[in-house]
């Protein structure tokens, strides 16, 4: 057991901020060859031209989900050691439903927002200004909201945990669903495609 | 700011995320945390706030809830990774000639239209992703990934969200 190296104490905190520096620019550069500098390419998902936001997502997330469940499994990794967000069910899924509903006006998500300002959108500066608004009027307001903020409250929760199922299996289902989506997507792009020659 | 070589054709999608599950792995594997990007405009904020009005920021655990002890809020870990990404975004970009100033938009909707949508939906963003702890990033990646129940909750209703005002949105876009 030797992984998060961080929490075993391997480096410290500068070393961290390089660390969170060099995520960075990967995470960025991956977002901007995946298209998400791009808000038609992120917003194609929604009308089923275009399904690269899910395909993208659904890629990263088995590929990372993966690594750390055989990185556990072979003793490599303590995944009790990665930071898990507590969940709050209500307005976790409240604030999915606003997000969402901005992500399809604005165009862009927050991380995906950097890095169309940092290929020259200009429609990705004025949602990035946007976004700094809506978290100081919600942090303005947040003793109205924070009943609703701190309701539901379920601690450190996973699938596995909600399901009684083990973690394997979730692992299992996840790639069997993420496969059949990919399946799925690429169906509807062909479709979409051959209705657009048609019209 | 006209790129001189026309811009090459985005990455293939698998490759791309395959790309940045690697990178989600790498961020769990070396610091045992995920990915984010909204709580770095949280910390900005805080970071601006407690400049010009300490004792407010103070009184608001919003706010406070990002001040550090002896450091400034910016000194945090998501704000050097989303500073990685501006890096990252803007590397990426200048090798495939694809940093162009222009707006992003449908051929129905004007300009000034798009940038009135632009910031509505950033302003939703912001105001999501703190009733959700974390955007797509941090919970939808991140706490996919870790089979977060919360995160997987938020998701879903992310896809729901988008989908339900897909239509009436429809000419921005299309």
């Amino acid at each position: 057991m030797m992984a998060p190296f961080f929490k075993f104490g391997l480096f410290g905190d500068n070393l961290g901020m390089v660390v969170a520096f060099a995520v960075g620019i990967g995470f960025g550069f991956f977002l901007e060859r995946a298209g998400f500098g791009n808000a038609r390419k992120l917003a194609a998902q929604f009308y089923f031209t275009d399904l690269r936001v899910f395909k993208v997502m659904f890629t990263a997330i088995v590929t990372a989900m993966l690594g750390v469940y055989y990185l556990s499994v072979f003793g490599f990794m303590d995944l009790s050691l990665v930071y898990l967000t507590p969940t709050f069910l209500a307005p976790q899924m409240v604030g999915g439903l606003i997000l969402g509903m901005g992500f399809v006006v604005g165009g862009y998500c927050p991380g995906t927002a950097c890095v169309g300002v940092a290929t020259g959108r200009i429609d990705a500066l004025v949602l990035f200004i946007g976004i700094f608004v809506g978290i100081f009027g919600f942090s303005e307001l947040f003793p109205l909201v924070s009943g609703f903020y701190n309701a539901t409250p379920m601690g450190q929760l996973t699938l596995p945990q909600v399901t009684r199922l083990p973690y394997g299996f979730i692992v299992f289902a996840v790639v069997l669903m993420a496969l059949g989506g990919f399946a799925g997507a690429e169906w509807v792009e062909k479709r979409m495609a051959a209705r657009k020659v048609e019209a | 700011m006209h790129p001189t070589k026309p811009a090459e054709p985005y990455w293939n999608p698998y490759l791309a995320g395959v790309g940045l599950g690697l990178v989600l792995l790498a961020s769990f594997v070396i610091m045992g945390r995920g990915l984010g990007a909204s709580g770095a405009f949280a910390s900005t904020i805080t970071a601006g706030l407690t400049a010009v009005a300490p004792n407010h920021v103070a009184g608001n655990p919003a706010f406070s809830e990002y001040l550090k002890e002896g450091t400034s809020p910016l000194n945090d870990w998501l704000v050097f990774e989303v500073l990685g990404v501006f890096v990252g975004g803007f590397l990426s970009g200048t090798l495939a000639h694809r940093v162009t100033r222009t707006v992003e938009k449908g051929p129905r909707i004007s300009t000034s239209g798009r940038l009135v949508f632009a910031f509505i939906g950033g302003v939703l963003m912001g105001v999501g992703a703190k009733f959700a702890r974390g955007c797509t990033s941090g919970q939808a990646l991140t706490g996919g990934a870790l089979l977060n129940a919360g995160s997987w909750a938020f998701m879903i209703m992310v896809f729901a969200g988008a989908y339900a005002f897909a239509y009436l949105m429809r000419r921005q876009w299309t």
